[in-house]
């Protein structure tokens, strides 16, 4: 008699899957690297591959608006590569300064981001472990709010008939409002106010795990307080401040909804371009070939983003 | 491949709107209904409705041409279906199952004919005129009366920037745009005549400095609030901010002009997309529309004239004397509409309008 079934049935339901799993052949290993890769191949290969594909195509009115690259005829496959949509991009100035605005505003955010961030996520790493998560919490709590909404609400502070100017005016600073929205002032209070928390908190995780007998030492050896953090804790914060920044500048280069909502006609975004030739133009060869460009332009931060996880995780071992 | 597309367009159906028995999924212009159609139609049918809104022909367009989006019912402008129904984009109408379609005024019903032969994709829906909504004490503190209601407010700079710091704003529209400047520089608003887009170019740019912003249906409410001062708009859309500063009552008032030197006029279409998932309903929401009361009730809350022949006799006194809303006889003299571009006019035509936005 064989009791083999009788006892796979009574292991847990994983293990069982594990075993008919490997029987045909597939190991744990191999499947958690399955998900991932697959998951990487739908959502992010082929949308990617799909883009490419129409951003070497010719814009038409048509359903799609733009025409095939390959034809098929007569036993020949022929194929039709439009690069005029990437070449236009050269030639437009348009495009260029648009990238290199982007770039500036969302550096100059960083900068600020930085500059605000880096105290408060000191601080947090400083306090007493209660009034720690209670800080933690506070930075936190804001994306319970939907960002669309919390942008919206800048919209309501800083218009012309809004609650600061109203203030200003009852208070007798100003007599005529200050124009702030559709300024790139505002997409600067935008882009900072949303990205901050994932300024501090990159920050504050390095920051917390940073030994205070390190500063005890220079402290020791004579040096006042703002000599050691400039020899001691910012360098090794290095790695914190470089994934910080990463985080808080990549996604703020292709930002599309703080400058819509809260900038002007004058500010130039990437993002905005990319909307405007989707939907104003109706162009989707080209609003693809500045995607594809933009995704390039994103890699080389990536890449240094990479890197410094890398160096923190080494440093951690 | 095969495979690929059709879980492509599965993926696409899913995140369009719901498919389903009884539904009803309308895509219209922002604040461009009566509070009480939708509900009153639900009542009278049990279909149920989802209605969204958009705010410019070109994103009606982004749409139509992407395909599968899920809507039963669209409202492009005359000169935007006769485009898209050349792509392929709409069904044609099934008049006969439309009860009410003998109540169409035959004139308007012959002029959006021009554009769509035997009006076979579009029933008209409203006729709307694109002019100039204003903040009256604003103005009048900064330029000369007889300026007021002329287009030189917004086309001509010294004008433009005296008004500048009240804030002025213009449509995100290339077409709606590019017309009335045509039309100011005493050129055919219908041109496609390079050198005349180019002087229409240079006179927006000239000008671009005193605008706040290029938007569609932002100054609804920003006109009503006293954010800005001028803006260059759709009758009804104006008017409904007129309404809307006077129920604040925060000492806001708000004209709207159909400027001196001429505006657009224009159809706003009924029209089925050919993939909706339920045309049936479509039909019986237009047919419904129809109606005159319906009809009526529409125009006396968005302010925008109807097509309707028997409606007339149901819209208020002050909507049917509004010269804002039924121009006169004489204003509508100058009055000019828009014919639909040629593919390589309206490439032409948004390139140089985002040289103007962007300000390069």
């Amino acid at each position: 008699m064989n009791r083999a079934p009788d006892i796979e049935s009574k292991l847990p339901a994983g293990q069982f899957i594990g075993r008919i799993l490997n029987r045909f052949g597939f190991r744990g290993r191999g499947l958690v690297i399955a998900i991932p890769t697959l998951w990487l191949l739908v959502f992010f290969l082929i949308p990617f591959l799909v883009v490419a594909k129409i951003s070497l195509s010719e814009a038409a009115i048509a359903r799609p608006p733009y025409l095939p690259i390959w034809e098929w005829s007569d036993g020949f496959l022929s194929f039709s590569f439009n690069f005029g949509n990437y070449m236009f991009l050269f030639e437009d100035p348009l495009y260029l300064s648009a990238y290199m605005e982007s770039v500036k505003i969302a550096g100059v955010a960083t900068i600020i981001a930085l500059l605000l961030g880096y105290p408060m996520a000191y601080l947090i790493a400083r306090s007493a472990p209660n009034t720690r998560n209670l800080l933690l919490m506070l930075v936190i709590l804001p994306f319970w709010t939907s960002f669309l909404l919390r942008v919206y609400a800048w919209i309501g502070f800083l218009k012309s008939n809004g609650i600061i100017n109203n203030f200003l005016m009852s208070m007798g600073v100003i007599d005529e409002p200050f124009v702030m929205l559709q300024t790139d002032f505002a997409v600067y209070v935008g882009i900072v106010y949303t990205y901050l928390p994932f300024m501090i908190l990159p920050l504050y995780a390095n920051l917390v795990k940073l030994d205070p007998s390190y500063l005890e030492a220079a402290s020791d050896l004579g040096a006042r307080p703002i000599v050691s953090f400039f020899t001691v804790t910012l360098p090794l914060s290095m790695s914190g401040i470089i994934a910080g920044c990463m985080l808080v500048f990549i996604p703020a280069v292709g930002e599309f909804v703080v400058p819509a909502l809260l900038g002007g006609p004058d500010t130039l975004m990437i993002g905005s371009i990319l909307w405007n030739e989707f939907f104003s133009n109706r162009d989707w060869p080209i609003a693809s070939a500045v995607a594809i460009v933009m995704l390039f332009v994103l890699v080389v931060p990536i890449m240094l983003l990479r890197r410094a996880q890398a160096a923190e995780q080494e440093a951690a071992s | 491949m095969k495979k690929l597309s059709t879980f492509t367009s599965i993926l696409a159906i899913t995140a369009g709107a719901a498919v389903a028995e009884g539904e009803l999924n309308i895509y219209n212009w922002s604040d461009y209904i009566a509070e009480d159609t939708i509900a009153n139609f639900e009542a009278a049918t049990g279909i149920s409705v989802n209605y969204d809104v958009y705010d410019s022909n070109e994103i009606l367009e982004a749409k139509m041409l992407t395909g599968s989006s899920g809507y039963d019912l669209v409202v492009p402008s005359i000169e935007f279906l006769a485009r898209q129904a050349k792509a392929g984009v709409f069904s044609p109408i099934d008049k006969e199952a439309l009860s009410n379609y003998g109540n169409l005024d035959p004139v308007i019903l012959n002029i959006v004919a021009l554009n769509d032969p035997d009006n076979t994709f579009g029933v008209p829906y409203t006729m709307f005129t694109t002019g100039i909504g204003y903040n009256v004490t604003k103005v009048a503190s900064r330029i000369e009366a007889d300026q007021i209601g002329s287009w030189d407010m917004v086309f001509d700079p010294k004008t433009a920037a005296k008004l500048a710091d009240c804030g002025v704003a213009v449509l995100d529209s290339p077409s709606e745009m590019i017309a009335p400047a045509l039309n100011y520089l005493g050129l055919d608003p219908n041109s496609e005549d390079t050198d005349d887009l180019e002087q229409a170019v240079a006179l927006m740019q000239s000008v671009r400095p005193h605008i706040r912003y290029f938007h569609s249906s932002q100054y609804i409410n920003d006109l009503a609030n006293g954010d800005i001062c001028v803006a260059v708009g759709y009758s009804g859309d104006v008017l409904q901010a007129r309404d809307r500063a006077a129920e604040a009552g925060q000492g806001v008032e708000v004209a709207y002009a159909i400027p001196t030197e001429g505006g657009q006029v224009g159809f706003d279409m009924l029209a089925i997309p050919d993939d909706a998932p339920n045309p049936e309903n479509a039909l019986a929401f237009i047919n419904y529309i129809l109606e005159p009361e319906v009809a009526a009730a529409i125009t006396n809350y968005v302010y925008y004239a109807n097509p309707n022949t028997l409606a007339t006799e149901f819209v208020d006194e002050e909507v049917a004397s509004d010269p804002g809303i039924y121009p006169s006889a004489e204003i509508s003299a100058h009055l000019f509409s828009l014919k639909p571009h040629s593919a390589r006019y309206d490439r032409s035509l948004t390139r140089a309008w985002t040289t103007i936005k962007t300000g390069q």
